[in-house]
């Protein structure tokens, strides 16, 4: 016969901790649920690197491929081109690329490894719409300011041919510029950081 | 044969308790007898939640939630499948429809005060189903996997990735891959069907709930539960049923005559209800020209444009919609109908519904630097209305309330007024008939229509007062 009435820490205790235990059992659940929704095993694997060969890029051409479901811009530019983008850098938000994002061995006023070979991902840094590519010098419908460059006509960003975001646009910061490194001269491999910058 | 049939009901009514919930919540539910036109929306859009269910489950079963088969068997369903096209231009047209009635019944709420005191919760439990309707609509509008289908999705799960730290992780989560792909298409199949769905109908039923237990608002906002006849009735009740289910009934009627037309003669509603660009098929490498969110969307997607900073805009489109529940705690004004509010609320909930519509309209266009400007001006002016209601709700000169609901005289009972109105508006001059006879036709009264149109402009500035 119990003559001490009931005692509520006893109760309190077995409360408190099975409360505890029935949380970290649901912490533990939720780790599989919401993993579940990460990319799968099958997406990272299209995730993985893409060789590409650029030799047969005539200059001025610019070929698109795809890196992880996303369009990579590979943009050979002229001389006259680099010219432009070595000069005309006063209506550019972000010229030095620090805000932006970009490998180490990209991170240089024309944003690549090689001046002539230009990579990036083609979406645009404000809400992932993918700009146009505008080579054209002054065309009519972007006025006479326009020196070649990338238009998004989603919210009217605009790019040089180096990604680099002009100013008073809604894109905060330039193109995404991929991890790629050269296996030869003429291969690349993107999705890849070149060895000495990983070094 | 009778003793039979009430037997079978007594062994049903033993075991559950039918008629107690049918006279708790239709037979012995008691509204306020004052119910006006704004009242029909609530039960209209249940009616819209029945519809999209209905043709939903419908749609599932010829719709295929793979990238490579979605658009073409929407387009099935559209040729091939016996009224398909009407399937589905009910459940296309019904969330459009669903989004005027709620915006309505949401206005109806502000008009009214339904927020205030002791109703926070009912107002809640809606914000949290408008938020969940949001999510449906706009997980649906991925589903037929055309171009605006596509990339209105980029562009909206790109929101997340602004938020500092984790943003792209959570983006990368949300999409289950790199970019919007088939993985996105098959969970967002299974948020519209099965787990948005789930949520609305328990928050449907937890908002009915929460209405019932305090008993609905009335355009005079009082409290009808304050005078009870001996028998502890509301005197200014009337039951839910008969008086206003049958009254809904022609609600309904009404309804359905104008969402019958726009399914058979105007489903895109000129590339409202349906944009364009969504009949071809999404292509992952080519944007289309112009990116606009369904017309429900256009509002909040004005506000995310105007602000510069990318990560501002998308904390000033969430804030739009925060601020919304926050409505029963922001309004200090312990009148609740704007029939006897002050007139600075009348003119700021005009400012706010025109915002609103100015807003809505910009969301549609291209941002040019013109359009960024108003909408600029526009978005102060929303938040104005949410963020200043403390200051200006406090100073409020408030018209007095009566005790009792009020009667609005009806057209039978205005007639004799309408005529005497028209009398002064009019003149009879005598004149000749060109065969001698005096006849008395009817004139316009220029000092007479003057005096109506002065009364008439002294009593609307008298209303903002």
């Amino acid at each position: 016969m119990n003559n001490e009435g009931v005692d509520r820490s006893k109760r309190q205790f077995l409360t408190t901790a099975l409360t505890v235990v029935g949380a970290v059992g649901t912490g533990y659940l939720a780790v599989p649920f919401l993993s579940q929704m990460q990319p799968s095993a099958k997406a990272m694997a299209a995730g993985a690197p893409v060789e590409v060969d650029i030799s047969k890029i005539e200059p001025g051409q610019l070929i698109r491929v795809a890196w992880r479901g996303k369009p990579v811009w590979i943009l050979s530019r002229t001389p006259e081109a680099i010219d432009i983008l070595e000069k005309d850098t006063a209506k550019l938000a972000d010229p030095n690329s620090q805000e932006s994002d970009q490998p180490e061995d990209s991170n240089n006023p024309l944003r690549s490894i090689k001046p002539e070979i230009f990579i990036a991902v083609g979406l645009c840094t404000h809400l992932g719409c993918s700009p146009t590519f505008r080579p054209e010098i002054a065309p009519n419908d972007l006025g006479s300011d326009w020196k070649g460059g990338f238009f998004c006509p989603c919210h009217g960003s605009g790019f040089d041919l180096a990604g680099r975001v002009f100013r008073s646009v809604p894109a905060p910061t330039n193109l995404v510029v991929p991890p790629y490194r050269y296996i030869t001269d003429t291969f690349i491999i993107i999705g890849e950081e070149s060895t000495e910058a990983s070094a | 044969m009778k003793n039979k049939m009430n037997e079978c009901t007594d062994w049903v009514l033993e075991r559950f308790p039918m008629s107690k919930l049918w006279n708790e919540h239709m037979a012995e539910y008691y509204a306020p007898k004052n119910f006006n036109f704004w009242y029909f929306f609530g039960s209209l859009a249940l009616l819209m939640l029945v519809n999209q269910f209905l043709t939903g489950i419908l749609l599932t079963m010829n719709y295929k939630p793979d990238a490579k088969l979605a658009f073409d068997s929407v387009e099935y369903i559209m040729r091939d499948v016996n009224w398909g096209w009407l399937v589905r231009y009910m459940h296309s047209t019904g969330a459009s429809a669903f989004f005027i009635l709620i915006y309505l019944h949401m206005f109806r709420g502000m008009m009214y005060g339904s927020y205030k005191k002791p109703r926070e919760l009912i107002w809640v439990f809606g914000m949290l189903l408008f938020v969940c309707l949001m999510a449906e609509a706009f997980m649906g509008y991925l589903l037929p996997w055309g171009q605006m289908s596509y990339w209105g999705a980029q562009v909206i799960i790109s929101l997340f990735s602004a938020i500092p730290v984790v943003g792209d992780e959570l983006s990368l989560w949300i999409r289950g891959d790199y970019v919007i792909s088939d993985a996105t298409l098959n969970r967002f199949f299974a948020f519209h069907v099965i787990a948005v769905p789930l949520a609305l109908l328990i928050l449907v039923f937890l908002h009915i709930v929460a209405l019932h237990e305090v008993g609905s608002n009335n355009p005079d906002g009082i409290e009808i539960k304050e005078s009870k006849d001996p028998w502890g009735k509301p005197v200014d009740g009337i039951p839910f049923h008969p008086y206003y289910t049958v009254k809904d009934i022609v609600g309904v009627a009404v309804f359905l005559f104008f969402f019958a037309a726009v399914i058979f003669y105007m489903p895109e509603m000129g590339g409202y209800f349906l944009e364009n660009a969504n009949f071809i098929p999404a292509d992952p490498l080519k944007t289309p020209e112009h990116i606009e969110p369904s017309w429900y969307f256009t509002p909040f997607y004005a506000i995310l444009r105007a602000v510069p900073d990318k990560f501002a805009g998308v904390i000033a489109m969430a804030g739009s919609i925060i601020v919304l529940f926050l409505l029963p705690w922001l309004d200090r004004c312990k009148v609740k109908s704007i029939r006897y509010r002050g007139g600075i609320y009348k003119k700021a909930l005009g400012l706010f519904v025109l915002s609103f519509f100015v807003l809505g309209y910009l969301g549609t266009q291209p941002a040019t630097p013109t359009f960024t400007f108003i909408a600029r001006i526009f978005t102060v002016i929303y938040f104005a209305f949410f963020l200043l209601m403390p200051i200006y709700t406090r100073w409020e000169k408030t018209k007095p309330v009566p005790r009792r609901v009020t009667h609005e005289p009806d057209a039978e009972e205005q007639y004799a007024a309408l005529v005497e109105v028209f009398e002064e508006m009019t003149i009879h001059e005598p004149m000749k008939t060109s065969w001698g006879a005096t006849a008395f036709p009817v004139k316009p009264n220029k000092t007479g229509i003057a005096h109506v149109l002065t009364r008439l402009l002294k009593k609307l500035k008298g209303s903002f007062e």
